[in-house]
């Protein structure tokens, strides 16, 4: 009974979107204040439904309802709960009703936002946002259904993929998720700018929030994802260039470059036309994201078994989603007005060109994920486009990037000086060249990638800390000065600072990626194998059995120069539901390093094939991400207060606003 | 800086910026990508002894022959033929006999090929797309009947 309920409920939700979708937009075109109210009473009410539905199917996998089909292909009795609960996102259908449901979570907080968001660019944001909701709550409805039921029902299911059932991926989704369709936020607000013909600091300034708190989820998503890559499947990368990772890359980038163009506008009031086109394509990137991992039209290591009618549904919204909205830009945006200007060199100038190299970088993984596809269409050959591809071309135009970012970070607004900003950098780039220097020639004849990498992490993350330190540290000011003038710096000065450390945390762990060591052989018990210092020997090899599958356990010990510092398990498990084996990788983590064992083929004589990698600094590609979300997360603390308090604020010029 | 000048610059970097990113497109676009070739489209294109490519089938029954330092040897065949795969280290959990697969690596003058990488799927039911259109075109194909049949 629940189960169609939950069903109608989608239904309602769909009714109720189309009334959110109209009436909004026609109260906004006639300036009618009570039939734009009716925006943010039905935002809500789509919310109720489509929570409602969710709980629903939640229900369904908790009780294993079996005479659901979708439990019955993703669900077993005999698994753990968090598993049971995590599987309810964990297929295409309802990661497809989260998604939603996310959509209409961000509906309602843009409808609860009364006080900060002038009438008419929130009714017709509700509007745009309805019309997101419709064409999915439709794809769902006519391909995706969740609540299709059985008869008769079977008395077991099917089990979850195996490598889903992890506590890694029964997060990665919804992280993602907040940050693909936060992004419809910024989406909606520059459509319904659009509609409206107008723009200012204003709109920038309700905007900023909404794209960085998705930025900052992505974020985390994406690290989420990466870590889960690189434990779960037991081979040791963290990042494939695979075209699903390149799918989360695309808007993560056109975000970044829309978080930097719309700090221009809310401080400027320049750039407008390239952020509205920018928060158009962000969404774009995400659609087309969802696009790719759910119609399998790409060839992917992470790709799951998909169907082709839904590729074209997903299609069709693409198509009307994208198109619409660039007709609705090239239709609208010679309306805009030119904004205020600035020198070349200059903070302005800085941020541009960030968004010049990002945006083309993103060009770059664009091309070469679709490139493949375009050219099955047209010639029929099938290529790959793999690492090599990207190496070649993102890093090119990223280093250079990285390299500007800690001056940009410290350019005067409208007119700098780049002598006087090199000159407040001086310090930190002499430390980072002799460290560099040094890490070389300890390391001569190894990789020279690594220590310069390092170099230019070091670089980024000394170059924020030295922007924190110059504007509150003056020569002969006592240190319970600096230390006020610090704490009292805008939240977001520390956010951006934060940030811009966790990007160069991350650049130094992938560097050190240049220094990972492996080995690998078949062992049989008192066998060892070594990697770089660090070696284990085979202990033994015993089966184990639990609830949903079987393992072989390989214990392990571990050696640094000779000493011992440890055991660690790996394992070989067989889901026997589906008959699915997986590798689960033993991992002893020392300080920010691991050391990874993953175990091959376990064979009938009891020996098995290893392989060991050593991957020195491994940890903090991750945990550069987890700063940077850090960051975004800090500066969104401060945008509260502000925009909790817009009255006074708007009435101030733009100059006093203390710079970032 | 007038204006007129001011947005000269722009067009300017932009432009270099954009020029540089397409000549490091065009150029690795010669140098990085691969094909992707079935047993049957190495004897059709001829494909020559050191040239990357992916090699996708399925792996024959009853080929796989696993030696010493995780060294594996299969066979990757189609409905016209079969090629010699040899690989050091591991494969993916979906590895199987009578499973599809996609080798990449470079034809060695003996006529095996020698891999440097072996792709299977996350999910037991999938069949990668490459080796799917190729076993359809061959009339091979069950994959779907057995897919629909499932989920009724």
């Amino acid at each position: 009974m629940l189960v169609e309920a939950g069903h109608f409920a989608l239904a309602l939700a769909l009714g109720l979107s189309l009334i959110q979708f109209l009436v909004p937009l026609w109260g906004a075109r006639t300036n009618d204040p009570v039939l734009m109210s009716v925006g943010p009473s039905t935002a809500l009410a789509v919310l109720a439904c489509l929570a409602f539905a969710f709980l629903a199917l939640t229900v369904a996998y908790v009780t294993s309802d079996f005479s659901v089909l979708n439990v019955v292909e993703n669900s077993h009795s005999a698994k753990p709960l968090i598993y049971k609960i995590s599987g309810v996102w964990g297929n295409h259908e309802g990661s497809m009703l989260l998604w939603v449901l996310i959509l209409a979570l961000f509906g309602a907080v843009v409808a609860l936002a009364k006080s900060s968001v002038p009438v008419r660019l929130q009714a017709n944001t509700l509007a745009v946002q309805a019309a997101i909701t419709i064409a999915f709550l439709l794809f769902i409805l006519m391909t995706s259904n969740p609540f299709v039921r059985v008869v008769p029902a079977p008395v077991e299911g099917q089990d979850l993929n195996p490598l889903l059932q992890d506590l890694g991926l029964a997060i990665h989704p919804p992280l993602l998720y907040i940050g693909y369709v936060g992004f419809s936020i910024s989406f909606a607000f520059a459509c319904a700018a659009l509609i409206d013909g107008r723009i200012d600091a204003v709109w920038a300034r309700i905007v900023r929030p909404w794209t960085l708190g998705a930025w900052a989820f992505l974020t985390l998503g994406i690290a989420m994802g990466s870590y889960w890559a690189y434990y779960e499947l037991g081979w040791g990368g963290w990042w494939f260039w695979d075209p699903v990772e390149n799918a989360s890359l695309m808007p993560w980038l056109a975000g970044t470059a829309l978080l930097h163009s719309t700090v221009v506008m809310e401080k400027r009031d320049a750039l407008k036309v390239w952020t509205i086109l920018l928060a158009i394509l962000t969404f774009s990137l995400s659609l087309l994201g969802t696009f790719l991992v759910r119609s399998g039209v790409l060839t992917s290591v992470h790709s799951f078994a998909v169907d082709p009618e839904r590729g074209s549904f997903i299609l069709g919204i693409l198509t009307i989603f994208i198109g619409g909205s660039l007709a609705l830009f090239a239709w609208r945006a010679p309306l805009l007005k030119q904004g205020g200007i600035f020198a070349p060199v200059s903070r302005e100038g800085a941020l541009v060109l960030n968004n010049l190299f990002i945006a083309t970088a993103c060009a770059t993984v664009f091309i070469g994920t679709l490139y493949p596809l375009a050219l099955e269409v047209l010639t029929g050959d099938k290529i790959s486009v793999g690492a090599p591809f990207f190496n070649f071309t993102f890093l090119p135009l990223v280093i250079p990037l990285l390299m500007l970012l800690p001056f940009g970070q410290t350019l005067a607004w409208k007119r700098g000086n780049f002598l006087g900003t090199a000159q407040r950098l001086y310090a930190v780039f002499g430390v980072v060249i002799v460290a560099t220097l040094v890490m070389l020639a300890f390391t001569a004849g190894g990789p020279v990638g690594a220590p310069l990498g390092i170099g230019l992490g070091a670089f980024l993350v000394l170059g924020s800390l030295n922007e924190i330190v110059t504007r509150s540290w003056s020569r002969g000011s006592p240190l319970s000065v600096t230390w006020r003038k610090a704490r009292n710096l805008p939240r977001s000065a520390w956010g951006t600072a934060l940030a811009h450390a966790g990007v160069g945390v991350t650049v130094i762990g992938i560097a050190a990626t240049a220094w990972d060591l492996e080995g690998m052989d078949t062992l049989k018990i008192g066998d060892r194998i070594s990697a770089g210092p660090y070696t284990v020997r085979l202990e033994r090899v015993v089966p184990r059995q639990e609830a949903n599958f079987r393992e072989d356990v390989v214990t392990l010990r571990v050696f640094r120069n000779g000493n011992e510092i440890g055991m660690v398990d790996t394992m070989k498990r067989l889901y026997v539901t589906r008959g699915m084996p997986t590798t689960e990788a033993g991992i002893v983590t020392i300080g920010l390093s691991q050391i990874y064992a993953s175990v091959g083929e376990v064979r009938p004589d009891g020996s098995i094939g290893l392989t060991l990698y050593y991957k020195p600094l491994v940890l903090l590609i991750w945990l550069g991400a987890v700063v940077m979300a850090a960051g975004g997360a800090l500066s969104l603390t401060d945008r509260r207060l502000r925009i909790a308090a817009p009255a006074p604020a708007r009435s101030i010029p733009v100059a006093s606003v203390p710079a970032e | 800086m007038t204006r007129k000048q001011r947005r000269l610059t722009l067009i300017g970097v932009a432009g270099c910026i954009l020029a540089i990113a397409l000549g490091l497109v065009l150029y690795a676009m010669n140098d990085t990508i691969v094909f992707f070739n079935s047993p049957a489209d190495v004897q059709a294109k001829n494909v020559q002894p050191g040239t990357r490519f992916r090699l996708g089938g399925l792996v024959k029954e009853g080929s796989v022959q696993r030696g010493d330092n995780q060294q594996v040897a299969f066979e990757i065949m189609d409905g016209q033929g079969s090629i010699r795969v040899n690989y050091t280290g591991m494969l993916p959990d979906l590895f199987r006999e009578g499973q599809g697969v996609i080798a990449e690596g470079a034809l060695e003058h003996s006529g095996v090929f020698r891999a440097d990488s072996v792709l299977a799927k996350h999910d037991e039911n999938y069949m990668p797309r490459e080796v799917a259109d190729t076993l359809r075109r061959q009339g091979l194909w069950q994959g779907d009947s057995k897919a629909s049949q499932q989920t009724q």
